[in-house]
C-alpha cells in the first residue's frame, strides 16, 4: 500500500477582480499517492494553474488545507518547505535567467538549500546535467544558446536539484514542437521510475495525459467534474462535460474515427 | 567582442562617436602633457597677451587675462568628465535600488519610493540645481551633490519600469519558488537584465551631465573661477561677441563635441547591448 504524498482537503481560492470577488478554485479535495502522476486537465480558466500555485505555495488557499507527507502546510511556506515541492514551468525562455548561464541557474537551488558541499557544487550540477540527457559542459552556457527542448531539460535538472520528490509540471511540452515533445515526456518517465517522483501534471494537451498520467481530475470553473484512473476516463467518461472535452481533442478525436473506421473494414 | 566592432564600424554615427569620446577622454587624461601652457589652468595672468583672436602658440587664441585658451579647455574637460561620472557614481546607485525595490517589493515601498520620485521628476531640474546651490556654498564638491540630487530619480524610474516588466518572467517565480531572498532575486536575477538598458542611458547621460553642469556655471552656480570650466567660460566670453568670439565659440564646440559624442556613443552601446534580449 503506498502512502499518501500529497493532500487537499476542501481547497478554495478566489480573486478579487475589480470589485468583485471570483472564485477560481472552489472546494477542491484529492489525494495524490507517492509515485503517481495525477493529471489535471481544463479548458484555459479552470483553475488548474490556481491550483498548481496552491500547491507549490505562490498564494494561500482561503479555505481548506494542504497537507505533504502527512503535515499541514503553513500559508508562508519555509524554506524547508519550499525544497518539498518545485516547477516544471511552461515556458523556458522565460524560466531560466538569460543573463545566468545554465549552471548558476542550477546552482542557485544548491545554495538556497545548503545542498553538498560548496567545493562539490560544480560536479553536482553536471551530474544533474547528464541525468536530464546533457553534456556536463552545458553548465558554463547561456540559456540563448541553448534548443527549446535543452532548455526544458535544464528547468527539470533545477527542479530536481532541489530533491524534491512531488514536481508540479504546468503545461512542460506544449511550447514543444511534438517530435521534442515525446523525447521530454519520455525523460519525465524515466526520471519518475528512477527517483519515484510524484507528478502533478497540468495540461490541457489530453494525448500527453493519456501518454503519461495514472489518474486525471477534470476541473470546471474551478470545480472537480470527474476525477478517475486514466484508462477509465477516456473510455467511459462519466460526465458530459469529461467527453465534450476528449471530443474536442484533434488527435484523439481523429484515432477514434480511425478505430472506427478500421472495426467497420473489419466487420465489412 | 568581435560583434560590437562590427557593429560599430558598420554605422559611421558610432565610429564617429567613439572617435570624439576618445579624443575627449584622451585630452582630458593626458592635459599636463597635451597642453601648450599647463600653468594657466590656475590664477595666472598675462596682460601682455590678453584677448587674442587664435593664432601659434595660442591655437584657440587667449582669454580676457591672458591665459591660453587651448590648455584651459583640456583641463575643463577633464573636470567636466570626473563631474560626469562622479555624479553617475551616486546617482545610478541610489535609482537602481530605488526602482529595484519599488518594482519588486511594490506596495507600499513602491508607493513612497515612486511618489518620492515622481516629487523629484516634478520640479524642472535647473531650478533645483539652481535652489541647491543657491543654498549652498558654489563649490565642485555641491555642484556635483546637486546634479546628484536631479539626476537619480530617472534611473529609479527606469530600473521600476524594466523591473516590472521582468518580475513576470517564469525565472524570478522559479527562484522564488526555490527560496532564494528577495536581495538574490532584485540584484542577482532582476539587476542583470536592467544592466544594458542603464550602460546606455549612462553613456548618453554623460554628455548631459556635463551639459547641466556647464549650464550652472553658466549662470555662475557651478565650478568657480580660477578652475577651468566650459561653462564659465561661455558666460565670461558671452559680453565680447561677436569681436571676440574665439572666447565662446571654442568652449562652445569642446562642449558640443563632448555631449554630441556621448550621443553617439550611447546608440552604439543600444544597438550592441540591446541586439542579445
Amino acid at each position: 500500500m503506498t502512502s499518501i504524498h500529497l493532500a487537499l482537503r476542501s481547497v478554495s481560492k478566489s480573486f478579487r477582480v475589480g470589485a468583485r470577488s471570483v472564485r477560481a478554485v472552489e472546494g477542491i479535495s484529492v489525494e495524490v499517492a507517492e509515485g503517481e502522476c495525477l493529471a489535471i486537465v481544463g479548458e484555459s480558466g479552470s483553475g488548474k494553474s490556481t491550483l498548481a500555485n496552491l500547491v507549490l505555495g505562490v498564494y494561500a488557499p482561503d479555505a481548506g488545507s494542504i497537507m505533504l507527507d502527512g503535515a499541514t502546510l503553513p500559508a508562508r511556506r519555509s524554506l524547508a518547505n519550499r525544497r518539498m515541492v518545485q516547477l516544471v514551468q511552461q515556458n523556458p525562455l522565460s524560466s531560466l535567467n538569460p543573463k545566468r548561464t545554465v549552471g548558476a541557474s542550477i546552482r542557485l537551488s544548491l545554495d538556497v538549500h545548503g545542498i553538498g558541499k560548496p567545493s562539490s557544487r560544480a560536479s553536482r550540477i553536471g551530474w544533474l546535467l547528464e541525468e536530464v540527457g546533457l553534456p556536463a559542459e552545458f553548465a558554463e552556457r547561456s540559456p540563448a544558446a541553448l534548443s527549446g527542448g535543452q532548455r526544458q531539460r535544464v528547468a527539470i535538472a533545477r527542479a530536481l536539484a532541489c530533491e524534491s520528490r512531488l514536481v508540479v509540471l504546468d503545461e512542460p511540452t506544449s511550447s514543444l514542437d511534438v517530435i521534442v515533445q515525446a523525447r521530454i515526456l519520455r525523460l519525465l518517465k524515466d526520471l519518475r521510475a528512477a527517483r519515484g517522483l510524484t507528478y502533478v501534471f497540468i495540461t490541457h494537451d489530453l494525448a500527453v495525459v493519456r501518454n503519461v498520467a495514472d489518474r486525471v481530475m477534470v476541473l470546471k470553473e474551478g470545480a472537480r467534474v470527474e476525477i478517475g484512473e486514466t484508462a477509465r476516463i477516456f473510455t467511459c467518461p462519466e460526465h458530459a462535460y469529461t467527453r465534450g472535452l476528449i471530443a474536442a481533442s484533434p488527435v484523439i478525436a481523429q484515432e477514434e474515427q480511425d478505430l472506427r473506421d478500421r472495426l467497420r473494414q473489419g466487420i465489412g | 567582442m568581435r560583434r560590437s566592432l562590427a557593429i560599430i564600424s558598420a554605422n559611421p554615427m558610432s565610429l564617429t562617436g567613439v572617435i570624439l569620446i576618445a579624443l575627449v577622454v584622451v585630452s582630458a587624461a593626458l592635459a599636463d602633457f597635451i597642453a601648450p601652457f599647463p600653468a594657466h589652468r590656475g590664477a595666472v595672468v598675462d596682460f601682455a597677451n590678453f584677448n587674442q583672436p587664435p593664432k601659434w602658440p595660442n591655437i584657440m587664441g587667449t582669454d580676457l587675462v591672458g591665459r591660453d585658451l587651448f590648455s584651459r579647455i583640456l583641463y575643463a574637460y577633464r573636470i567636466s568628465l570626473i563631474l560626469g561620472v562622479v555624479v553617475l557614481a551616486l546617482a545610478v546607485p541610489v535609482g537602481i535600488v530605488a526602482g529595484l525595490a519599488a518594482g519588486y517589493i511594490g506596495g507600499r515601498t513602491q508607493f513612497v519610493l515612486m511618489r518620492t520620485t515622481d516629487v523629484f521628476l516634478s520640479i524642472p531640474p535647473l531650478v533645483l540645481a539652481m535652489s541647491i546651490m543657491g543654498v549652498l556654498e558654489p563649490t565642485l564638491a555641491n555642484g556635483m551633490m546637486a546634479v546628484t540630487a536631479m539626476w537619480w530619480p530617472w534611473y529609479s524610474r527606469l530600473v521600476f519600469n524594466i523591473t516590472l516588466a521582468e518580475k513576470e518572467e517564469g525565472y524570478v517565480l522559479a527562484a522564488e519558488l526555490i527560496g532564494a531572498s528577495r536581495l538574490h532575486i532584485m540584484f542577482r536575477e532582476i539587476l542583470p537584465n536592467c544592466l544594458p538598458a542603464i550602460i546606455t542611458k549612462m553613456t548618453l547621460d554623460l554628455g548631459f551631465v556635463i551639459l547641466i553642469a556647464s549650464s550652472l556655471s553658466f549662470l555662475g552656480l557651478g565650478v568657480q573661477p580660477p578652475t577651468p570650466d566650459l561653462g564659465s567660460m561661455v558666460a565670461q566670453g558671452a559680453s565680447y561677441l561677436p569681436d571676440s568670439w574665439w572666447l565662446t565659440v571654442f568652449p562652445g564646440l569642446a562642449i558640443l563635441v563632448a555631449v554630441f559624442g556621448f550621443n553617439l556613443l550611447g546608440d552604439a552601446l543600444r544597438d550592441i547591448l540591446g541586439a542579445d534580449r
